[in-house]
């Protein structure tokens, strides 16, 4: 098994699963329940190809209302071919296929009959990249959803308001909210998206590597950030930074390819992947001693 | 101890570049000069012949509307009298005409071509439509005398019929055949192509991210089109739609063989009169004498003249509408 250099760059910085499972553990237990509506969210057999190309193999996961859950894995394990087929994305890629079933409160969102566009605004989802609408300014970027999909909204002021704080943006933008989201630096970009991403409240926010391309302050700041949002929404999000696992998560779920299609091995509560995993395969990725 | 502090001169940056790269840059160089110097010298050209013209007419060239040569038996030019204006009139509702009536067509294709039709006939419509852009244009115009005109004299009956109250619909004496709005809807189907090429491809390279960013939000594809795709490529289109019109504005034998060319400045668009410069100077051309000749030059270089003008304007234009989007 070949190693990417984020899996080299993990090995030196946190060999010691103990690190990580001790950071695991200091985060503040979670007071139960949370205010998340909804069920939660359910896959069943997802299968996913691209073109003859099987590159995720029956992955069954649940992920309760008002939790964070990470995943974890090297490389092109599918990943986020998987989060892309919760909120129906995997589609648009010419020739991508899936089968299975993906259950919003339990209602299947491959349904025949279904509206794509209501199940986005549901399922919400952040990119690896920041990816502002650069003919927006930022007040009308974190409203763009809103207009995107023809929603009514009452006070329109006080939605944006809210969502630039939830993002931790707020402070820094307020002055500014009429300038264009371009002026921002990266970290400032992707909390713009998270908070463009809330304005549609969904139930579920999907979040890809949203802090690879980030420095460490803006990282943390996202990462406080996906704290309070659990509050009230359901997080799933890929990431290669088994320490921001760690830190944000209370459920991670291992993902690895053996040269086929990538599959899920084991997800467990994010204390006990980092402590003991069940699996041999597991222990060797967060232990970076891996293959 | 103050020397630490002394701030240097900045210095002066060269590099010596290797031989083959100046070898290339002279190719490169040579390649980019010479349209530039063809063009001058075309303009030269003209400017040169139409001279003589140009001084006598004076302002009249472009103000008046005649154009009239009497000449004695041995060739001597008694008395001449030209301006350009009705055909300038002309040239700019024809090809007003025409991209206000391709514009949306082409812009509507590409999208649809881009983010709607289907692989197979995808690749099947891009092919028809640039080789609609190769057409000999005395087909289209052969075409549009024969095929489009009824129809079209019909349309704009109709338009004058409902919105003749608007000065520039207006048709007096009632008379439809062979007018700058058929020559517009000729011209309009030339243009079609080109416009709808550059728009496509202006298109394509919509960014990915901000188009997934858009569905992720929960955008129909008409709402993805309109947030992410029409801002980007706007400036784009517009650029497409200039070479539109100077395409339409120096079009000939598809004017010349649908419009009425005749000496009257005439806005309205609706009614058979008009003509435009390229037109005139094809019709003229064959049985003029050597003084018409040159005034002929001159009209070339006064159309040579507003296709700049047109294309400068549209840069203004562009540039001062900003917030392109990309």
């Amino acid at each position: 098994m070949i190693q990417t250099p984020e899996s080299e760059k993990e090995m030196t910085s946190s060999a010691q699963p103990s690190s990580l499972a001790s950071v695991a553990n200091a985060k503040s237990p979670r007071t139960q329940p949370t205010k998340a509506t909804g069920t939660g969210l359910e896959t069943r057999g997802i299968h996913a190809w691209f073109g003859k190309n099987h590159v995720l193999s029956n992955v069954n996961l649940e992920f309760a209302a008002g939790s964070v859950t990470a995943l974890i894995g090297p490389s092109g394990c599918g990943k986020s071919t998987f989060i892309r087929t919760i909120n129906r994305m995997h589609e648009f890629i010419p020739g991508a296929a899936m089968a299975g079933e993906v259950l919003l409160d339990g209602k299947d969102v491959y349904a025949p009959g279904v509206d794509v566009t209501k199940i986005r605004l549901q399922i919400g989802m952040v990119f690896q990249k920041p990816n502002p609408f650069p003919s927006m300014t930022i007040g009308e970027n974190v409203l763009s959803g809103i207009k995107l999909a023809q929603l009514k909204v009452e006070n329109k002021d006080e939605l944006l308001e809210e969502c630039l704080v939830r993002a931790g943006l707020w402070n820094e933008v307020k002055d500014r909210l009429n300038t264009h989201g371009g002026s921002l630096s990266g970290g400032q970009q992707q909390r713009l998206c998270i908070a463009r991403a809330l304005a549609v409240r969904p139930q579920v926010l999907l979040m890809d590597e949203p802090c690879s391309a980030l420095d460490p302050g803006s990282t943390l700041r996202i990462e406080e950030t996906i704290r309070e949002l659990s509050d009230t929404m359901t997080i799933v999000i890929v990431t290669h930074n088994m320490q921001q696992a760690a830190r944000v998560s209370d459920y991670t779920a291992f993902f690895l390819s053996d040269g086929g299609p990538g599959e899920m091995i084991e997800v467990s509560r994010t204390s006990e992947i980092f402590s003991q995993p069940k699996d041999q395969r597991t222990e060797n990725y967060v232990t970076g001693r891996f293959g | 101890m103050s020397n630490a502090t002394l701030v240097p001169e900045a210095r002066k940056i060269s590099t010596e570049p290797r031989r083959s790269d100046k070898v290339f840059r002279g190719i490169v160089t040579t390649g980019g000069l010479s349209s530039l110097v063809i063009l001058g010298l075309i303009a030269l050209f003209l400017a040169y012949r139409g001279y003589e013209v140009l001084q006598q007419e004076g302002l009249g060239f472009i103000t008046k509307a005649e154009w009239a040569i009497t000449t004695d038996d041995a060739g001597n030019v008694l008395e001449s009298h030209f301006g350009l204006s009705a055909m300038l009139v002309g040239t700019i509702l024809c090809s007003l005409v025409a991209v206000v009536i391709a514009l949306p067509i082409s812009v509507f294709s590409a999208l649809f071509l881009n983010f709607y039709a289907p692989n197979w006939m995808k690749k099947i419509l891009i092919a028809i439509v640039d080789m609609m852009a190769a057409f000999p244009s005395i087909l289209f115009g052969i075409w549009g005398f024969l095929v489009l005109m009824p129809s079209v004299e019909y349309w704009g009956k109709l338009i004058n019929k409902y919105l003749g109250w608007i000065p520039l619909f207006e048709v007096k004496p009632y008379f439809f055949t062979r007018s700058p709005f058929v020559a517009g809807v000729v011209l309009a189907i030339m243009i079609i192509p080109i416009i709808t090429s550059v728009s496509r491809e202006i298109f394509a390279q919509a960014p990915l991210d901000r188009i997934q960013a858009a569905f992720a939000l929960g955008a129909t594809r008409w709402a993805m089109i309109k947030a992410v795709v029409i801002p980007h490529g706007r400036s784009g289109v517009i650029g497409g739609a200039m070479l539109g019109l100077g395409r339409a504005m120096g079009e000939t034998v598809a004017v010349y063989t649908v419009l009425n060319i005749v000496f009257q400045i005439n806005w309205h668009v609706l009614l058979g009169a008009g003509g435009n410069v390229a037109s005139l100077i094809i019709l003229k051309f064959g049985e003029a004498s050597p003084y018409e000749i040159k005034a002929l030059m001159a009209a070339g270089l006064i159309l040579f003249l507003l296709t700049l003008v047109v294309n400068a304007l549209a840069n203004v234009i562009v540039k001062s509408t900003g917030k392109s989007g990309r």
